[in-house]
């Protein structure tokens, strides 16, 4: 692994278009700002696991048509159609 | 002509062809698993399946986030969306994997990881939310009490 030291608003260039800024230091927590073209997802670490989490428990369902269909009447009628 | 499917709610069942998506990144922990199935709800229930083609026991129970919300927002990033072939005008399928506990009344919808489909083109993601309203964990109960209190 590289590891560079910066200080407050310094910067480092990942590739030509991708620049990661310390904007602010405060104790434990250093706070980023990242300039990257758009088609670059730039997410926290721990939504990946959290998501990924949740899909394995989401596979431990227990799918009991019959109980489910006495909580149909709670939901909408909607085919999750959306537009974008 | 239809495609024969171990299905994990229903056994082995026929399937159309075209309810074949292909999901170039997987999903979350399950990357490698590149083709699901999308089952429709049966009757007038409001859950879906994805079940991965291939794997009988991978299989995800989907429910559209506006079954039990007046609105969801759909905000993700613009490589999220080209990976669906997303453009202005294309529909989308979007689906929150549900999560069911002994006490189905439990039951938790994950909107911070959308699953996304490009049904024309068959192509699907489990997008990641960039809104800071969306959790993993939503109770689907509270919520439609939620919105009734609203109403």
């Amino acid at each position: 692994m590289l590891v560079l030291a910066r200080k407050l608003n310094e910067s480092i260039m990942i590739g030509d278009n991708i620049e990661v800024i310390v904007i602010d230091i405060k104790g434990d927590q250093v706070k980023l700002g990242i300039k990257a073209p758009k088609k670059v997802t730039v997410h926290r670490k721990e939504i990946y696991r959290e998501i990924e989490q949740e899909n394995i428990s989401a596979l431990d369902s227990e799918f009991n048509p019959d109980k489910l269909r006495e909580l149909s009447d709670f939901f909408k009628k909607d085919t999750g159609k959306n537009k974008k | 002509m239809g495609i024969l499917v171990k299905t994990k709610p229903y056994g082995e069942i026929e399937v159309a062809e075209e309810r074949i998506i292909n999901f170039p990144e997987g999903v979350l922990g399950f990357d490698d698993i590149k083709k699901f199935v999308l089952l429709d709800p049966e009757d007038d229930s409001p859950f879906s399946w994805l079940q991965a083609f291939d794997e009988p026991n991978l299989a995800f129970i989907l429910m559209s986030p506006t079954s039990f919300l007046d609105k969801y927002d759909l905000l993700v990033s613009q490589g999220d969306l080209s990976l669906v072939k997303a453009e202005k005008d294309t529909e989308l399928l979007v689906f929150a994997i549900i999560t069911i506990p002994t006490d189905q009344t439990l039951m938790t919808a994950n909107l911070q990881g959308p699953i996304v489909i490009n049904k024309k083109d068959k192509i699907g993601i489990q997008a990641i939310s960039l809104s800071e309203r969306y959790g993993v964990k939503h109770r689907v109960l509270q919520e439609i009490q939620k919105e009734v209190a609203e109403a």
